[in-house]
C-alpha cells in the first residue's frame, strides 16, 4: 500500500510522499528492465527481421540448439566456470579464513587490496597484461590461459562474502565449543564450517556467474579451441544482428538470473541467521 | 615449532595460494606491462626486450614522419579525452537519474526496501555484453526506438539513434547505473528522517531541505556512487565495441587494437599503465579522503 502514488498527500515534511520520487523510481526500473524484456520477448518472434513482431515461435531456440558451434561454445563456458568457481572459491575461503580473524599482523591492509585489485582495475588492463605475460613466457593460448585468468578476477567474488559471512559469526559460538572441550579442529569442521556453507555456496554462484558471463578476458586471453558463449554472441553480433543471438542470449539473461535468485537467497538465509537480535 | 611459529605457518599456508595467484597472475603481468612499455616495438608484433624506448609515450600525442621528425598527433588524445568526457557524462546522468530512486527507496519499510535493492543489484549480475546487444535492437535504424517513433508518425525517417557518442552513453549509463544508487542509498538509509522533519518545521522549503539536509547527508553515498560508476565507465571495452561502432573509440578499445590488428605491444602497455595509473590514483584520492566510508560498511 505504500507504494500508492495516488494516496493523498500529507505534511510536506513527510519524505515518503514526495511527489516525483515515485514516478522517477518506476521510470528507472522501466529504464533497466524494458530492454532485457523486449530481447527476450524478440527471441520468440517468427519472423527473420527481428524487431518487428508477427508471431510466436520457438523456431530460434530450435535452430540454437542444433546449432554445433553454439553447443561447443556452451561446453567450453560451463567448463570454464566450473573450474575457474570451484577453484577461485577454494582459495578464497582458505584466505578468508585466517583474513576474517580480529587481531592484526603485517600487511593486512595490503594483502585486503590485493585481494580486491581484480575488481578495481578496468578489466582490459589485466586482461592484455596477462596476454603479454603468456605469450613472452611461451604459453599456448586456450582453454588453460583463459581459467587462470578467470580464477584471478573470480576470487574477489567469492572472498568478499565469505569474509563477511565469518566476520557475522558470533564468536561466542566458537567459545562455547571451546569450552565443551572441542578442539580447534574439531570446533572447525562441527561449528564453523556448517555455519560457513552458506556464505561459500553463495560466493561460489557468483564466482559462477561472473566467469560464465566474462567476456574481456575471454577474448584476450583465449585461442582456437576456447570459444565461449559471449564470445561465440560477440562474433555473430559483430556481423548483423540475427534472431540466432536473441535465443542464445534471452538464455545467458535467464541462466544468470536464476543463478543470481539462488545466491542471493543462500545469502539472506545467511543475515537471518547472523542479524543482531 | 613455537607457538609463534605455528601461527605465521598457518598464515602463509591459509593466505599463501590465493595471494600467490593473484601476485603470479596479475601483478606479475602488470609489471610486465610496465616494463613493456619502455621497450622497443617489433614489427612482426613482438617486442625488442633488450631496446630502451620512450617511443610508445611518444606517439600518445606525437606522429613520427618519414624524415624522423616529430608532428603533433592529436588522435589518441581525442580518444582519451571522449572517454574522460563520456564517462563523466555518464557518472552526471546516472546521479540526476540515480538519486531519486536512492531517496525513494531510502524511505520505504524494511520489506519494501529488500524487494527494491534486489531489483536494483539483479540486472548487474547478468552478462553485460547481452545486455548491452539489446540497446543494439532497440537504437538500429529498424530498431524498436525507430519503428515506435515512425509508427506513432513522429519521426518520418529513422532517427541516427546507434554507432555514435549518445548510444555509448546509454550503454555505459545502463551499463553502470546499479553502482550509483546502491551506494547512496546505504548513505541515505542511515538518516534519521525526523531531520527532515525538522527542517519543514523550520520552515525550510522542499528544495532547501533537499540542498541544506539530505544532500549534505548523501555526500559520502554519492561520492562513492560517482567512483563507483566514473572508474569502470573509464575502462569500458564491451559497450563502444558494440555500441560506438568503431567510430566512437575509449581507451579500452584502444588498448585492445593494440593487441590485434596493429600489433603495437609496448603502446598497447603504455596506454595500459596510463589508464590503470588514472584509476588507481582516483581510487587511492577517494580512499584518503573517505577511508572511514569504506571501512565502515563492515
Amino acid at each position: 500500500m505504500r507504494l500508492n502514488p495516488f494516496r493523498r498527500r500529507r505534511f510536506p515534511g513527510d519524505v515518503t510522499h514526495w511527489p516525483g520520487l515515485f514516478t522517477a523510481t518506476i521510470a528507472f526500473f522501466a529504464f533497466v528492465y524494458l530492454p532485457i524484456l523486449i530481447l527476450i520477448a524478440l527471441s520468440f518472434n517468427e519472423n527473420r527481421t527481428v524487431t518487428v513482431w508477427t508471431g510466436f515461435s520457438l523456431d530460434w531456440y530450435r535452430v540454437a540448439f542444433a546449432n554445433r558451434d553454439i553447443v561447443g561454445a556452451a561446453t567450453n563456458s560451463l567448463i570454464i566456470a566450473s573450474v575457474a568457481s570451484v577453484s577461485a572459491t577454494t582459495l578464497a575461503t582458505l584466505a578468508a579464513l585466517r583474513m576474517a580473524s580480529k587481531d592484526r599482523f603485517m600487511g593486512k591492509g595490503a594483502i585486503n587490496a590485493v585481494f580486491a585489485l581484480p575488481i578495481t582495475v578496468p578489466e582490459i588492463v589485466p586482461a592484455v597484461a596477462t596476454l603479454m605475460f603468456f605469450a613472452s613466457l611461451g604459453f599456448t593460448l586456450g582453454l588453460g590461459t583463459v581459467i587462470i585468468g578467470h580464477i584471478v578476477f573470480c576470487i574477489p567474488f567469492a572472498y568478499l562474502p565469505i569474509r563477511a559471512r565469518l566476520e557475522g559469526m558470533d564468536p561466542k559460538i566458537g567459545e562455547a565449543a571451546a569450552d565443551l572441550y572441542a578442539n580447534p579442529v574439531r570446533a572447525f569442521w562441527r561449528v564453523t564450517l556448517p555455519q560457513l556453507i552458506p556464505g561459500i555456496l553463495s560466493g561460489l554462484v557468483l564466482a559462477f556467474i561472473i566467469s560464465l558471463d566474462d567476456f574481456v578476458t575471454t577474448f584476450f586471453l583465449g585461442g582456437a579451441g576456447s570459444t565461449t558463449l559471449p564470445i561465440y554472441i560477440f562474433g555473430l553480433v559483430r556481423v548483423g544482428v540475427t534472431p540466432e543471438v536473441n535465443a542464445i542470449s534471452s538464455l545467458m539473461l535467464l541462466l544468470s538470473l536464476s543463478l543470481v535468485s539462488l545466491s542471493l537467497f543462500l545469502g539472506r538465509d545467511q543475515n537471518r541467521n547472523t542479524g543482531p537480535g | 615449532m613455537t607457538r609463534a611459529g605455528k601461527t605465521t605457518l598457518f598464515r602463509v599456508l591459509l593466505i599463501g595460494p590465493a595471494l600467490l595467484a593473484i601476485t603470479a597472475f596479475m601483478i606479475v603481468p602488470l609489471g610486465l606491462m610496465a616494463y613493456i612499455s619502455f621497450r622497443g616495438r617489433d614489427y612482426s608484433g613482438g617486442v625488442l626486450w633488450d631496446q630502451f624506448s620512450v617511443e610508445a609515450y611518444i606517439r600518445l600525442f606525437f606522429e613520427r614522419q618519414l624524415d624522423d621528425t616529430l608532428a603533433l598527433n592529436f588522435n589518441y588524445m581525442l580518444i582519451i579525452l571522449r572517454s574522460v568526457w563520456l564517462s563523466f557524462v555518464t557518472m552526471v546522468v546516472s546521479l540526476l537519474v540515480g538519486l531519486p530512486v536512492a531517496m525513494f527507496m531510502a524511505t520505504r519499510d524494511r520489506k519494501w526496501k529488500a524487494v527494491l535493492v534486489f531489483m536494483v543489484t539483479l540486472p548487474f549480475w547478468t552478462n553485460l555484453l547481452v545486455r548491452n546487444y539489446a540497446w543494439i535492437l532497440l537504437l538500429r535504424d529498424h530498431g524498436t526506438i525507430n519503428s515506435l517513433l515512425l509508427w506513432l508518425g513522429v519521426i518520418s525517417e529513422p532517427l541516427p539513434l546507434l554507432h555514435n557518442e549518445f548510444a555509448v552513453a546509454v550503454g555505459l549509463t545502463y551499463s553502470f547505473l546499479p553502482f550509483m544508487v546502491l551506494p547512496i542509498y546505504s548513505s541515505l538509509e542511515k538518516i534519521d528522517l525526523r531531520l527532515v522533519e525538522a527542517s519543514f518545521d523550520l520552515y525550510a522549503t522542499r528544495w532547501q531541505t533537499i540542498r541544506r539536509v539530505i544532500l549534505p547527508l548523501a555526500f559520502p553515498g554519492i561520492v562513492a556512487g560517482c567512483v563507483l560508476v566514473f572508474v569502470p565507465a573509464l575502462g569500458a571495452y564491451i559497450t563502444p565495441e558494440l555500441l560506438g561502432g568503431g567510430k566512437t573509440l575509449m581507451i579500452g578499445n584502444l588498448i585492445g587494437f593494440q593487441f590485434g590488428g596493429a600489433r603495437n605491444w609496448p603502446f598497447g602497455a603504455a596506454l595500459g599503465l596510463f589508464l590503470l595509473v588514472l584509476v588507481l590514483g582516483s581510487l587511492s584520492l577517494y580512499a584518503r579522503r573517505y577511508r572511514g566510508e569504506l571501512e565502515g560498511s563492515r
